[in-house]
């Protein structure tokens, strides 16, 4: 930043810190200005979060100073840093549901003993941003009953009745449809305006390239990047972040479906409340095709995948494979893999592996009591570390040292180690959620590869991600739900974006279901 | 971050246990001076009157064997995610089936009595466990809730029976009468004299044997089978569980019964081997102190045997120290106990963080994330 400028929002300079022996930031530099928009941009366990929480006061640097509007800031606790003008929106909102949003935005910043007085003062002062910014959100209404997008925008209007000028967004469209990820990056645009700093953390670099003026790249707790965005490509930002070149997009030939290897009927899934999370799913799964399902997270695709594999019952419906009716058989999961079905759960570390246990001992969940695991009545362990060995080496998982505990691996390794469990037994179907959630793009790149290549062999795979650019990647077929529906499926040819966004947000496609 | 602080793995089931105990110690030392009483000379005398003499390892061993039964009960129960707090009761309930076997058979021969007084500790306990496993797997009801007023009801049953129906004709405490002396479990004095070994005259006998076996066997079943296996999950991650097609439910419920037939493991050594008669509240605890047995234990059977010799120590040298030292009564040695107890179980993590901050620092560098 040249010296003659004004000072910038906000400056970090050498910043360090250490967690352990883990180096997280590595003396890092990083001005945002005003009015502009600034990318953060890395892979998982890159150092992003780590100084994000540092300028929001959550963790203090072991060395290296912050300063806001060209003074020096000690930020040690959020409160300091809301005080300096920051103000950040996590992913996961903090928000007290039964709230109203006008008592969520006052909350601990109430003005007064009584709280009618401040109520009213908020009332005036909110009327006011969100004329400036185009943020309307009903003041009245309870936060439960709000889309993501609102209770998104109530923790932006939070952040701004502070008087934040410096805006941090934590992965801030994960949970957004397109459209309404449209409406925030016009939102954002709108603070710029007004001069405020905006910091976007993401990992989708179309955002990054949509939206920022500058980004930022860090790599292993340093910044190895620091560059305009109409100077950059999104080509050019992951060869960045991951050290090396990678391919955006697998290169995959045309789907050779042959016959119909699931296939699901007026499937109805309700919650424990009786809300039925999946209403009427009829469609049906061929041997060498990808059918991806499009959606929101939290439209009902997590307990389709789930009823599909066993996990939940069904109110309704039937599930058929290779001829077998699932639901009135009642078969659990530990069957219905006997059949040829298998299944990567969505989450896995809620559900995929067990975290405390050593990757060997992960290789075999759901596996552990067939023959090949058994001597006798005991378990064999050489049978079980030889299976680790050979999954480790065949889906290049890193460190190959099975005695570890799953959860030293990272998202990516455990998830290659999932999927070669998975896959190993020989499945004819395949269900897959989030297949690279919290994968590093260079193995983002290598399960893409291996998934086409399992659809080649001739398998029948499903495959959940809210990543709609996956889903595009993938699919052979695409399925939209929303609202627990499945409300329209497109061909891959004839999907788009824009097509696939409005289903998603409920809007019923042309000649859908 | 509050990322969970790791430590090689001899230290966290050596040296941390260790520290624990060593500042438990340091502070019931404070207590003792306070009472006026030299610590060194206490800490001599407790060592010496449970560690010291063939007595003494006799008294302590024999402690432990019931510390050992109800430790492992917990600690199976601990591995499918249960807080089985009940070991108390299913040991006085699986005592009542070794205690009847032995009443109503006691002239049977020794070799067929055996078998059958084990099998009867085991199934009565199993049964006093599997009504709060059934309620917890099917129902929800909390195990802790449950199982803590299982001991209650086992309570008020044993008395009911011993004054109404098990009580010796014409006599005031409420107790049975004498076993058979085929009904006897042999003692270690008379196995090692067998083998011309004399020891001391004490309660020690074979149930210890049977202890360390069963801690043999929860160790196979555990970490070698895969129901143990399927024990493991089911308790560190119920969600996965499902997700392999580990029924949670079954796994409660066979924790369960596992769990509380090894507490009824308590009679063998309690009525067979020492009392030869059911009497009032003959696990007398034993089922408490196996939780903390099992938690100082870090509920791997070796640790169990462990921890049970220095419960079993501090409950024979607590003995020996009331009786030689005055000041020091038995509610003393409760308090040593309940340092213990507390340094070990309840704050056990207290010295993790400084503990992996010097190795972080003078250990071995291990590859970051």
């Amino acid at each position: 930043m040249p010296e003659n400028s004004p000072a910038p929002a906000l400056e970090l300079r050498a910043i360090d810190k250490r967690f352990g022996s883990v180096h997280a930031n590595r003396t890092i530099s990083f001005s945002v200005a005003a009015g502009s928009i600034h990318g953060l941009i890395g892979e998982n366990g890159a150092g992003k979060s780590t100084l994000m929480n540092i300028v929001y006061g959550f963790h203090r640097a072991d060395s290296g100073e912050i300063f806001v509007q060209g003074r020096s800031v000690a930020i040690t606790s959020p409160q300091a840093a809301i005080a300096a003008g920051i103000g950040m929106v996590h992913q996961h909102f903090m928000l007290v549901e039964n709230f109203t949003v006008l008592e969520n935005v006052v909350l601990g910043v109430e003005g007064s003993a009584l709280l009618a007085g401040g109520l009213a003062a908020a009332r005036k002062e909110l009327g006011r941003l969100a004329r400036d910014y185009g943020l309307e959100v009903p003041l009245d209404a309870v936060v439960s009953e709000l889309s993501v997008g609102l209770q998104q925008r109530v923790e932006i209007l939070k952040a701004l009745y502070r008087r934040a000028e410096i805006l941090i967004l934590d992965e801030p469209t994960a949970v957004l449809t397109p459209q309404e990820a449209d409406q925030l990056f016009k939102m954002l645009g709108r603070l710029r305006e007004q001069g405020k700093a905006v910091i976007l953390v993401t990992h989708k670099l179309r955002e990054i390239m949509a939206i920022t003026d500058r980004v930022t790249v860090m790599r292993q707790g340093a910044v190895v990047a620091e560059v305009l965005t109409k100077e950059t490509s999104p080509r050019s930002l992951a060869e960045k972040m991951v050290g090396r070149a990678v391919l955006l997009r697998v290169e995959k030939g045309p789907a050779k479906p042959g016959a119909a290897l699931l296939k699901v009927t007026g499937l109805e899934v309700r919650d424990r409340l009786g809300v039925p999370r999946v209403k009427d799913a009829s469609f049906e799964v061929r041997a060498g095709e990808i059918v991806g399902v499009a959606g929101v997270a939290g439209n009902g695709q997590s307990e389709l995948l789930e009823a599909l594999a066993g996990i939940r019952s069904p109110s309704r419906g039937e599930i058929w494979l290779g001829g077998r009716a699932l639901v009135r058989e009642k078969l659990d999961p530990r069957a219905r893999r006997a059949l040829g079905l298998a299944h990567v759960p969505e989450d896995r570390l809620r559900m995929g592996v067990v975290a405390s246990f050593s990757a060997e001992a992960n290789a075999m969940l759901g596996y552990h009591d067939r023959p090949r695991y058994s001597r006798g009545l005991l378990l064999d362990g050489a049978a079980s570390l030889a299976g680790c060995e050979a999954k480790m080496k065949e889906f290049d998982v890193r460190p190959a040292q099975p005695a570890l505990r799953i959860s030293a691996f990272s998202g990516g390794n455990q998830q290659k180690l999932v999927m070669a469990r998975e896959i190993d037994a020989d499945p004819r179907v395949l269900l897959i959620g989030q297949p690279t959630r919290g994968v590093d793009i260079g193995a983002i790149e290598f399960i893409h590869r291996r998934l086409i290549a399992l659809r080649d062999a001739g398998k029948a795979l499903l495959i959940v991600s809210v990543e709609l650019d996956e889903i595009l990647g993938l699919a052979d077929r695409i399925l939209v739900m929303n609202g627990g529906e499945i409300i329209g499926e497109l061909a891959r040819a004839e999907a788009t974006e824009e097509k696939i966004g409005l289903m998603m947000a409920g809007v019923r496609g042309e000649g859908g279901a | 971050m509050s990322a969970p602080v790791k430590l090689p793995r001899w230290a966290e089931l050596g040296l941390l246990p260790l520290i624990n105990l060593i500042v438990a110690l340091l502070i019931s030392g404070v207590v003792i001076k306070l009472l006026g009483e030299s610590p060194v000379s206490a800490f001599k005398l407790m060592v010496a009157g449970s560690l010291g003499t063939q007595e003494g390892i006799g008294y302590t061993l024999y402690y432990a064997t019931n510390f050992i039964f109800t430790g492992l009960a917990v600690a199976v129960a601990y591995h499918a995610g249960l807080f089985n707090i009940g070991a108390e009761g299913q040991a006085y309930i699986g005592g009542l089936g070794t205690g009847l076997v032995c009443l109503w058979l006691g002239d049977w021969p020794f070799l067929l009595v055996l078998p059958l007084a084990v099998l009867a500790g085991a199934v009565f306990g199993a049964v006093w466990a599997f009504i709060p496993g059934y309620l917890q797997a099917k129902r929800g009801s909390h195990i802790v809730i449950t199982t803590i007023m299982f001991n209650f009801i086992a309570a008020s049953l044993i008395t009911y029976l011993l004054v109404n129906v098990l009580i010796k004709p014409g006599q005031q405490s409420p107790e049975t009468r004498e076993f058979a002396a085929n009904a006897f479990m042999p003692t270690a004095t008379d196995l090692l004299a067998r083998v011309g070994i004399t020891f001391s005259a004490t309660p020690l006998n074979l149930a210890f044997g049977f202890a360390l076996g069963a801690a043999v066997l929860v160790w196979l079943f555990v970490w070698r089978t895969r129901w143990g296996y399927a024990l493991r999950v089911a308790g560190e991650n119920p969600a996965a569980a499902v997700y392999a097609g580990i029924a949670p439910p079954r796994i409660i419920i066979g924790a369960m019964l596992l769990s509380g037939a090894l507490a009824g493991g308590l009679g063998l050594n309690e009525l067979m081997g020492s009392q030869h008669r059911i009497l009032m509240d003959f696990p007398s605890g034993a089922g408490f102190v196996g939780i903390a047995v099992a938690l100082m234990g870090r509920n791997h059977p070796a640790g169990i045997i462990v921890a049970a010799v220095l419960f079993g120590a501090l409950n024979q040298g607590g003995s020996q120290l009331s009786f030689d030292m005055p000041k020091v009564n038995r509610d003393m040695v409760v308090v040593i106990q309940g340092l213990v107890i507390l340094l070990c179980g309840a704050m056990e993590n207290v010295f993790k963080r400084p503990l992996a901050a010097l190795f972080a620092k003078f250990g071995p560098k291990q590859g970051g994330g």
